[in-house]
């Protein structure tokens, strides 16, 4: 039950893009087209599962035990700039077709602030091993589901009489907004 | 670049290379903590600290650095920062990093500070950096300001927790909502290029 409430928390209630507000450059970015953004979207989701096995383990097995809390931004922004890279690497040795769809969004996820803010998030509220896996996960499917849904909407802005000004990221906020007004009627689910 | 006067390298900070409204960088805190005035000015002077120092360093040793591992090292460096300013606000202003929460440790990733080092300090003299950063940090703290006191003035009615609005007034929630900061950053978004728009034409 404990586990189910933090998928459903994650992936609708406290949404990574929409309530924490984190990847918001490539949720702004990538959200042109459906195709692009569902491939960013399983890129994160990707990473995000195996930041979280990485960062509970660094902060559980070294950083606690010796006292080195202190150390946490470091160590996370370290372990995961070179995990991507690896991960990278990796994948296109082992699968190219899954290189071709994910490759270029890779790299750009380094600097995404919701990898990040998965790590810390998940130290803030100290869960178990099995908590923090199913946490980054949900979060990934959390991060694909906006985007992909605010890349359906995008599609169809094109076509709209949208004023000057606010083309692009104007009007890209404003729809964000909306939807997480949406969003936040997922709240009633959890209490 | 070398042709700018110190007064424009200023400058070019708070409005033509205004970091969150023309180059859309550093968005996550800029939308997470400006639902009150005082979060969003303590984000906005952290930010501050960690960019002109971040930019002290990384301009006095870039002969130093090898180019293979640069953004590596800007990363330690900017981390080292981020950490003395967490710890400094867990030290001494606990409540407000209690509020923070974990947006602190989050300026780590901040493109604004990563984006000016390379762009930047890797490539002019210390004194040229600071006054660029100082430039930077003010169109941060800038946004965050108008931001955050439109959110919080109609969000809760009150200014820097003081209340401003009579008792007519009813508080719109939404602006205290993660969907006001949305809409609220995006209306901003297009008066910033209205501005722009009617300017250039105005010369």
């Amino acid at each position: 039950m404990e586990l189910a409430a933090i998928f459903i928390s994650a992936v609708l209630v406290q949404n990574f893009v929409l309530y924490y507000f984190l990847g918001i450059c490539p949720f702004l970015g990538v959200s042109k087209k459906i195709d692009s953004a569902f491939s960013m979207g399983l890129a994160v989701t990707f990473v995000m599962s195996i930041t979280a096995v990485v960062s509970w383990l660094i902060n559980n097995l070294i950083l606690i035990p010796f006292g080195l809390d202190y150390l946490q931004i470091v160590s996370f922004i370290l372990v995961i700039a070179s995990l991507v890279q690896l991960v990278e690497m990796f994948i296109r040795k082992i699968s190219p077709p899954l290189y071709q769809a994910l490759g270029i969004y890779l790299p750009l996820i380094t600097t995404n602030c919701a990898i990040m803010g998965l790590a810390l998030i998940a130290a803030l509220n100290e869960y178990s091993f099995v908590e923090a896996v199913i946490f980054g996960f949900s979060s990934g499917i959390g991060f694909t589901l906006a985007i992909v849904l605010i890349a359906g909407i995008r599609e169809q802005l094109d076509l709209a009489d949208v004023p000057e000004p606010l083309k692009g990221a104007g009007i890209a906020l404003i729809v964000a907004g909306i939807m997480a007004l949406a969003f936040n009627g997922f709240i009633g689910m959890l209490t | 670049m070398a042709t700018k006067s110190i007064g424009q390298e200023y400058l070019k900070g708070l409005w033509d290379e205004n970091p969150v409204f023309r180059q859309l960088l550093g968005m996550c805190p800029t939308l997470a903590v400006t639902g009150t005035v005082i979060t969003g000015m303590a984000m906005a002077l952290a930010t501050t600290f960690v960019l002109i120092f971040s930019s002290l360093v990384v301009s006095s040793i870039k002969k130093l650095i090898p180019s293979q591992v640069r953004i590596a090292t800007y990363i330690v460096v900017i981390a080292s920062f981020v950490t003395i300013a967490d710890q400094f606000l867990k030290a001494y202003f606990y409540s407000i990093s209690e509020a923070l929460g974990p947006y602190v440790p989050l300026i780590v990733v901040n493109c604004i500070i990563l984006g000016r080092q390379e762009a930047f300090s890797s490539k002019n003299s210390v004194g040229r950096s600071l006054i660029d950063a100082l430039g930077m940090s003010s169109g941060f703290v800038l946004a965050l300001f108008v931001l955050s006191a439109i959110r919080e003035l109609l969000g809760a009615g009150t200014f820097l927790g003081y209340q401003v609005m009579g008792p007519w007034f009813k508080p719109w929630i939404i602006m205290i909502l993660p969907a006001g900061a949305f809409i609220t950053l995006g209306v901003l978004l297009g008066i910033a290029l209205l501005i722009e728009s009617k300017t250039k034409r105005s010369q």
